[in-house]
């Protein structure tokens, strides 16, 4: 079974559907709250993938998911390491990490995202929305196929819900190109059509280049403002009732489950061939 | 000076927050600003070298793409003239300084006692023009601060080095004052009351004589010398009996004995208790009824913070509804914030506690954003209020990850002085934690007195006492508090794990009253405890021991623990840093004990302290206004279609779309109709949720509330208010309750009255008795509707002075009811949006349309002041909500809208803007009424549903004679609505779409 944990605490509050997902996508998810991780009663490295689901980290206070990054780069486990460390051998472990929205802003300030020096060394920032406020709107994301994401692997343009206040991301200098040569934006902002969305709302925050979520250069870690999580059943999506009305049979499933699904697939692949390699 | 850090974005990118202010200046001030630049400063009192301080700024604070710094000294730039700090008053919430300090102690890896305050954040704006200082204060005052909360200063460029060197930062500087006084209460009438007023008792004489004569017992003298207290009260003792007395607690008119007077028939009658007779009258009927049909999901009602069903097979539903009025008149963001964040309280305090909290609802009412009346002493704009309201809504249930799924907002020049702002929760427990039923409370003698969560400061020092007096230009700055929904999420949390874990017996919330309320109700379990006060975790020293025992600071649970598990609970707490303190324990000794280092300061026998109140007696009168039926000329030339977008863009009307963006309505991920759907602007007329991901059953919530129908017929208004929360549940594909037996379809309703001053007084309130008969209308209505349809109410609240006083002018709101009503969805799949679906689909009326046009959009609109308010016609309600519940068990209904604001008009503009699908309407078969009437009367219990073609035979041998064919759903965007082969209104649905998103 493969083992996913989520990461809970201190505002973070999606983790319930996060959990959701991962047992709707058929793997074992275990929440556990982050000073667990720092009491050394829980071992990150014993997971497969590791999830930092959305949420208010410490009230977005001093910036989104500043808190919460400051901690995992600073403070001390039991072993004297930090959990940075940890996560950079979860990482050379082959392992998996995904973070949404305020999970994304912690990734990105620890540097996990784009990191595209593997310096782990924050290269872009989640900046208050253009618009100046929080929202909860559906927007369209459009799938880089060049960005070989295992997470978002047959998927081309996936409807779900953004919820934030500071989602705006804006790169380092010289960095932009980095990017899209490397194909980094995993997913961007689009309309209906899967038309880059050039203005607000169906880009909602004004992020540079439509850019809704990061991949790293590894293609073990992705971070994304929207929330597929809340999109795992068709009974989700504000039009159901049109798609169901108009179509009797349509799947009851969400669109968001097939980024669990195809990662937790992902992970099975890789198991079973390293098995039969042995 | 302490060591500064102050931190801004560079000048490269863009801030979205300075171009806001600059163009709410410009456009709600009138002053040109300029560029405004926010910046942000940290003052350290915490001995840390500049070294440590730079290291801390760069590697903590500053996000380094887009951040300057600077440390011990301030942005330097010669383009800003005029300055504006806001910091906190002392022992002002301050999440930001207290974010740094954990991030501080992370950093360094060193234990910092978070629970001190070490780091202080405030803001200092840089403004490019130079502007007086008069107009930077109205700028800090409108736009960026609150002076009840925030200390504010201005200065110009010439000014700036010594008000930055003289940076003031909000220490509490507090003489240390541990004594308790003795009162002689053996003194004159006037004095006693005198004394209430100069203590912000608000105890009437009778109530002061009743403590009097309590304290001059024999018995109780000797008690109280066995403790060493002498004969005269304490400071506490009549702080406690105050609090535990007050209207907010005790709700003493609603329990009081009301004579009543018919002015009509001449009859009159007396009324023992409002609450008894009429709400819990009806619920006891209610259960009865429910109990005979076997159906046994009423749980608790009225007994706890919260009413419970049982929800589905393992799990209980927990709902709570109240207001938080007052303080948001004073701070609007505060205000709201500290209301949705205590009626959470409620919810996680109900039974053994630990609820999940599973949706936030909320209804505002405020006076119109163009208000253009002189503003009183101490009153804030209505779109200054509904600014901050909103915002304290948003960041309560965004910050805690609790979904606003259903809401409304209500305008009104009478809101302008008070507004209302309802707050609900509903919450999930298991039936059982632990072996041991969720929604009992059981205490022994013996069990630990336990407080969790956030420390206690002089925030919030009478906040019961103070909600029960008017407010005036004199209202005290405690009465102000600011929630911090991170410490709640934090606590709730950790009450849920608890809970699970069996660790908790029983909880309740501290909110009104503080300690004293929380420990004093607890205690009437096991009749008596014990409390250590100064084992109370104190946020600064310095408060009076019953000062620590009253107040109302925000984020405090008090729990019983059986003392074996004490260990385990606060090594859970230690885990999820949530600071617990073990302050007392229960007995049976009859008394409420308080002590401050060992010694008694207050002694009260439990009996008196929560049955010594002496009922209030109070007069009550009505009187039919005359209706004036005069109108029908006015209806002849109406320009329809300027009445259409006059109507649409109307502020009780118009998308409510901007506001609910800013709530996170879909956290959770259980949300499935959400206040936006179809293409992601129609507005629904209740909200659902599923309980699990593993189930379909779910839950339907709407709110039903209507005040412009009250000087009309306050009982047709409660009414019309309770048929539109039904209404709008079997809308969306919800049930009536006990249609069958045993069929779980659970109801569970709050209620919550808000009113003006109805206590007569022939001179500061002469027109109290007919106020007081509103109310009595209001609660029967609420009789009838209730056990009528066998809805019961599970709890509710009632606010009984909204009117605001200042400068000889008194500002009340009209009589107000909100009903909060849920009902189990058994499936979800088969419930039903508000908008079109198909072209070709047919378009019914459901319901009868009559000339009730009193109190109508349309009638404000043209400033009629006449006609009749709507009625409801309970039985043929009944009927047709039966029949639609059958036609939907068949899924013959495509679209379904109920029928409020506006008519039928603006039901069927809602139901074809968003779908982008026209409608052609005819009115002929809907009676022999003239057209505006049909198109804009307000009766009750009607919706617009659309069906598909193949579902008509079906549906009208279902429906019989209350459905209406009126029309079509087409592909062509616009509404055509005729009538004898006229055309009387042609829109496109842009023309629409454009007026009713006209921004607030």
């Amino acid at each position: 079974m493969i083992k996913a944990l989520i990461i809970t605490g201190f505002g973070i509050n999606c983790e319930t559907e996060m959990a959701a997902a991962y047992q709707l996508a058929g793997a074992q998810p275990t929440i556990v709250h982050i000073n667990d991780i720092f009491d050394g009663s829980c071992n990150i490295l014993e997971y497969d993938i590791i999830n930092f689901p959305g949420g208010f980290s410490y009230g977005d206070d001093l910036g989104s998911g500043k808190v919460m990054a400051n901690k995992l780069k600073y403070k001390l486990l039991p072993n004297k390491r930090t959990l940075l460390d940890e996560l950079k051998e979860f990482i050379a472990n082959e392992n998996f990490i995904l973070g949404i929205c305020n999970g994304f802003q912690f990734l990105v300030r620890l540097g996990l995202v784009p990191n595209t020096q593997l310096t782990f060394t924050q290269e872009a920032t989640l900046a208050q929305n253009d618009s100046g406020i929080f929202e909860d709107r559906w927007v369209y994301c459009k799938v880089n196929p060049q960005a070989h994401s295992p997470f978002l692997k047959g998927i081309d343009i996936i409807p779900v819900p953004v919820r934030h206040g500071e989602g705006k991301l804006i790169l380092a200098p010289q960095l932009s190109d980095k990017i899209l040569q490397n194909n980094l934006h995993a997913l961007t902002y689009c309309d209906a059509t899967g038309q880059p969305a050039k203005d607000y709302p169906a880009n909602p925050n004004g992020s540079a280049f439509q850019i809704a979520g990061l991949s790293d250069t590894t293609r073990q870690v992705l971070g994304l403002m929207p929330h597929p999580e809340a999109f795992l059943s068709l009974y989700n999506h504000p039009n159901w009732a049109q798609l169901k009305n108009n179509n009797p049979n349509s799947r009851e499933e969400g669109l968001g489950l097939q980024i669990f699904k195809n990662i937790v697939n992902h992970i099975k692949t890789k198991q079973k061939k390293w098995i039969s390699s042995k | 000076m302490l060591p500064t850090i102050q931190i801004c974005k560079a000048d490269s990118f863009k801030d979205v927050r300075g171009a806001i202010l600059r163009k709410q200046a410009d456009q709600q001030l009138g002053i040109n600003t300029g560029k405004i630049k926010p910046t942000k400063v940290f003052a350290i009192n915490y001995p840390l070298t500049e070294k440590a301080v730079t290291a801390f700024a760069n590697e903590c604070l500053k996000d380094v793409i887009t951040d300057q710094v600077f440390i011990n000294h301030f942005l330097e730039d010669s383009q800003y003239q005029s300055f504006i700090a806001i910091a906190k008053l002392p022992g002002v919430t301050d999440d930001e300084g207290i974010s740094a300090q954990m991030a501080l102690a992370d950093f360094t890896n060193t234990q910092i006692d978070l629970n001190t305050q070490h780091i202080f954040s405030q803001e200092i704006f840089y403004i490019e023009n130079y502007l007086s200082e008069n107009q930077l204060q109205t700028i800090a005052k409108k736009l960026m601060g609150n002076p009840l909360i925030h200390h504010i200063s201005v200065f110009s460029l010439a000014q700036k080095k010594s008000a930055l060197r003289n940076l003031y930062i909000p220490f509490v500087e507090l003489k240390v004052d541990q004594t308790t006084q003795h009162i002689d209460l053996n003194i004159p009438n006037e004095a006693l009351l005198q004394l209430s007023k100069d203590m912000i008792l608000a105890l009437n004489l009778e109530e002061m004589q009743a403590i009097k004569n309590y304290f001059n017992r024999a018995d109780i003298i000797t008690h109280r010398a066995a403790q060493n207290l002498d004969a005269r009260p304490t400071d506490c003792e009549l702080e406690i009996l105050a609090q535990t007395w007050s209207e907010h607690c005790k709700h003493k008119e609603f329990s009081a004995i009301v004579h009543f007077e018919n002015l009509d028939t001449g009859q009159t009658k007396t009324i023992n208790s409002i609450f008894k007779t009429f709400i819990k009258g009806a619920t006891d009927i209610v259960q009865k009824n429910l109990q005979s049909n076997d159906n046994q999901w009423l749980i608790k009602v009225f007994s706890d913070n919260a009413g419970v069903v049982q929800a589905t097979k393992d799990l209980l539903f927990v709902w709570k509804v109240e207001t938080h009025n007052s303080p948001s008149a004073l701070d609007p963001y505060g205000g709201a914030i500290t209301g949705i964040l205590g009626c959470n309280r409620d919810a996680m305090g109900t039974g053994v506690g630990g609820a999940k909290l599973f949706f936030n609802t909320n209804v505002l009412c405020f006076g119109p954003p163009n208000y253009s009346k002189d503003l009183l002493t101490g009153q804030l704009h209505p779109k200054q209020i509904m600014e901050g309201v909103i915002k304290g809504i948003e960041d309560g249930g965004n910050k805690s990850g609790i979904p606003t799924v259903n809401g409304a907002i209500l305008f009104d020049d009478r809101y302008a002085g008070k507004p209302l702002v309802y707050c609900g929760t509903g919450g999930l427990m298991p039936n059982q934690y632990a072996g041991k039923d969720a929604w009992k409370k059981p205490i022994d003698t013996g069990d630990f007195i336990v407080i969790a969560g956030g420390r206690v400061g002089k925030d919030g020092i009478h906040g019961a006492t103070f909600s029960s007096v008017e407010l005036d230009e004199h209202s005290p700055q405690s009465a102000v508090q600011i929630g911090s929904p991170i410490t709640q999420k934090k606590l709730a949390d950790f009450m849920t794990k608890a809970a699970e874990s069996g660790l908790l017996k029983s909880s309740t919330d501290n909110g009104a009253g503080g300690l004293s309320s929380s420990v004093g109700e607890l205690a009437e379990t096991t009749n008596g405890a014990i409390v250590h006060l100064e084992k109370v975790p104190l946020k600064y020293a310095g408060l009076k021991p019953w000062e620590i025992f009253i107040s109302e600071s925000q984020e405090r649970m008090t729990l019983v623990v059986e003392p074996q598990k004490v260990g385990d609970l606060f090594r859970l707490a230690q885990k999820m840093e949530v600071e617990v303190s073990h302050i007392g324990v229960f007995t049976n000794s009859g008394f409420l004990d308080v002590r401050f280092d060992n010694q008694c300061i207050a002694y009260i026998d439990m009996d008196f302290l929560h049955n010594g109140v002496p009922q209030k007696k109070m007069m009550a009168e009505w009187k039919t206004p005359e209706t004036n039926t005069h109108y029908s000329d006015q209806l002849n030339s109406l320009d329809l279609n300027k009445i259409t977008q006059q109507l649409l863009a109307d502020y009780n009307i118009r998308s409510r779309e901007q506001v609910i963006r800013q709530y996170d309505h879909e956290v959770q991920g259980k949300s499935i109709i959400k206040p936006l759907m179809g293409q992601g602007r129609a507005p629904q007329d209740a909200a659902v949720l599923r309980f699990d991901f593993d189930s379909y059953e779910g839950i339907a919530v709407s709110n039903g509330i209507n005040p412009k129908f009250s000087h009309l017929d306050p009982y047709q208004m409660s009414c019309g208010a309770f048929d539109e929360g039904i209404r709008q549940i079997i809308s969306v594909g919800g049930q009536l309750p006990n249609t069958q037996k045993n069929d779980g379809i659970f109801w569970s309703v709050n209620d919550n009255f808000c009113v003006p001053d109805s206590a007569y007084d022939p001179i500061s309130n002469p027109d109290g008795k007919s106020k007081l008969g509103q109310l009595i209308l209001m609660a029967e209505g609420l009789y009838d509707m209730s056990t009528f349809f066998d809805i019961p109410l599970t709890s509710g609240k009632d606010s009984m002075k909204n009117d605001f006083k200042a400068d000889g002018i008194k500002i009340s709101i009209p009589p107000t009811i909100l009903y909060s009503m849920t009902a189990k969805i058994p499936d979800i799949r088969k419930t039903v949006t508000s908008d079109f679906k198909q072209a070709g689909d047919l378009i019914y009326q459901l319901g009868e349309t009559y000339d009730e046009l009193g109190g109508s959009a349309l009638f404000q609109i043209l400033k009629i002041d006449a006609g009749m308010a709507p009625k409801v016609q309970k039985k043929k309600a009944k009927q047709l909500y039966l029949a639609i519940m059958e036609a939907n068990k068949h899924g013959l209904i495509a679209s379904s809208h109920d029928l409020s604001d506006g008519g039928l008009l603006v039901a069927l503009a809602e139901s074809a803007m968003d779908a982008q699908l026209g409608a052609h309407i005819d009115l002929d078969h809907l009676g022999d009424y003239p057209s505006p009437i049909l198109l804009f009367s307000e009766s009750h219990s009607r919706f617009v549903v659309s069906i598909r073609p193949a579902h008509q035979a079906q549906f009208e041998q279902i429906l019989g004679n209350r459905a209406h064919l009126i029309g079509q759903v087409t592909n062509q965007p616009e509404l055509i609505i005729q009538s004898n082969n006229q055309v009387l209104i042609r829109q496109e649905l842009g023309q629409l779409m454009n007026a009713w998103t006209t921004p607030f």
